[in-house]
């Protein structure tokens, strides 16, 4: 054959299929077309060692904490919500538990913006100290709870197993309901956090609730080694840990807030330090 | 679900089940598509824009017009294509755009030399470096990037897509909204012109080597 054009060597070296076999026969006796060919290569190949910046591990939760506000909500279709086997009978899946329990949590964060008890006025009255204190006392307790849900997930996951050894793969579908229970509600005391400004606590929730997203997208039956990814991520992060001190921290601050409630939020100024 | 739940096995199945959950209202399962392609989409977006800036812009437009149109993907399994596709489209707006914000502002307000801003990560070559190499390597670097950036917004996402995306034409061509044979011209316009830029400096640059008289 004649000797291919430009344009058919850089089509070659991209991959094209059209007329290759030829073309591949004729560079091997085509001393000229070879180098002409290697020339194409060699700037390709620099171009190809351009470096890129790593924008870093975490780059995608900042990309999601990025664009999460600007995301509208999606309506869920009605067949959905009836479970699709008539309309009382969704009610009683796992699923709408899950938003019993959503619904019980948007009550309570509700309760402490003082949407349902009270109206902001403008000098606080010793009324308002008091309600102050009461939803306090009540995202503390709320929250704790949560956070005591969560570790007994996330410690019920790093100790399952096959229920018989023979079994070569592990069950961990309750796990993964409980976690996709607890999502909605973490999300709404994020939310709330972040809006009171305890960042320590909303970062933590926010930690948590990735964990939770991984658990509850999960694999319904995992392999020992799908097990040990989940855990190894679980003990990446050290949320068991975190989970185990701010339940920890909140408790403390329930009994000490108890009795004579601060107004101050010194506990939450402490663990934004953190 | 259950069923959907046990077949997961690949990227792509859960990628699907991923789908499947954002358009049935869980928001958070968009998280999950967000978190496992956005480095990709960076890639692909820093090399078509040149700039970490823009490139995180185009990620994030990218994702947000995944959203809103996921109820028109069909083929939920292949979401990291799809995506890269859209952030492919975003991304030649951004650069026609931009390309006629610096037309207007010429010649203040450039941020370099050749257009393009310095990333000092972006410049560290490989293995211990002397620092003739260092400066070699930067060099390159710079004729590369100049080289690029003198490509229109459509030649340089074609060439992004062909020879780093390993995009097929008819992907191209969807992405540059042209017939394929005009994207097949285009992917061949650009990698003429980047050697037509590259060639004299790499030629002059090995005889140098072979000389010991490096540039």
């Amino acid at each position: 054959m004649k000797h291919p054009n430009e344009e058919e060597l850089i089509a070659y070296h991209g991959g094209e299929v059209l007329r290759r076999d030829a073309i591949a026969e004729h560079l091997t006796d085509c001393p000229e077309c070879r180098a002409e060919l290697e020339r194409i290569d060699a700037v390709l190949a620099a171009l190809s060692s351009m470096p890129i910046p790593d924008p870093g591990d975490d780059y995608g939760e900042r990309v999601w904490r990025q664009i999460a506000p600007r995301l509208p909500e999606r309506r869920t279709p009605w067949w959905s919500f009836a479970g699709g086997r008539g309309l009382t009978a969704g009610w009683f899946t796992p699923r709408r538990w899950a938003a019993v329990g959503a619904i019980a949590a948007v009550v309570i964060v509700a309760f402490l913006a003082g949407r349902v008890t009270n109206r902001a006025t403008p000098e606080p009255t010793a009324a308002d100290v008091s309600a102050g204190n009461v939803r306090e006392r009540v995202l503390i307790l709320a929250v704790g709870e949560h956070l005591g849900r969560s570790e007994m997930v996330l410690v019920d996951l790093a100790n399952a197993e096959p229920l018989d050894a023979k079994q070569k793969q592990v069950n961990i579908s309750a796990e993964q309901r409980r976690a996709e229970n607890l999502l909605e509600e973490n999300r709404l005391y994020r939310q709330t956090a972040l809006e009171q400004g305890d960042t320590g606590l909303a970062n933590i929730l926010d930690e948590l609730e990735r964990v939770l997203l991984d658990v509850a997208h999960s694999p319904k039956e995992v392999t020992p080694v799908q097990l040990d990814t989940i855990r190894q991520r679980i003990d990446t992060r050290g949320i068991l840990f975190k989970v185990r001190v701010v339940g920890k921290e909140l408790q403390q601050r329930e009994e000490t807030s108890a009795p004579v409630a601060k107004p101050d939020g010194s506990t939450k100024q402490e663990r934004n330090k953190t | 679900m259950k069923r959907m739940r046990q077949s997961v096995e690949t990227t792509g199945d859960s990628d699907a089940i991923a789908v499947e959950q954002t358009l049935a209202g869980d928001r958070d399962a968009f998280r999950i598509l967000v978190e496992r392609h956005s480095r990709n989409v960076f890639r692909l977006a820093y090399r078509m824009t040149g700039n970490q800036h823009d490139a995180e812009e185009v990620v994030q437009e990218a994702f947000l017009r995944a959203y809103q149109k996921l109820s028109q993907f069909a083929e939920r399994a292949n979401f990291g294509t799809w995506v890269y596709r859209i952030a492919a489209n975003y991304a030649i707006d951004r650069m026609r755009q931009r390309k006629s914000e610096d037309a207007q502002r010429e010649p203040a307000g450039r941020p370099s030399e050749d257009g393009i801003e310095r990333d000092p990560a972006s410049l560290v070559p490989d293995a211990a470096p002397s620092p003739e190499r260092l400066a070699q390597s930067e060099q390159l670097a710079v004729h590369m990037r100049r080289a690029l950036n003198e490509l229109t917004p459509a030649e340089r996402t074609a060439f992004v897509m062909r020879h780093w995306g390993g995009s097929g034409i008819e992907e191209i061509a969807e992405a540059l909204k042209s017939s394929s044979s005009a994207a097949k011209n285009t992917v061949f316009r650009s990698v003429q012109k980047l050697r037509r830029s590259l060639e004299p400096f790499m030629e002059r640059r090995g005889q140098a080597k072979a000389m010991g008289t490096e540039l």
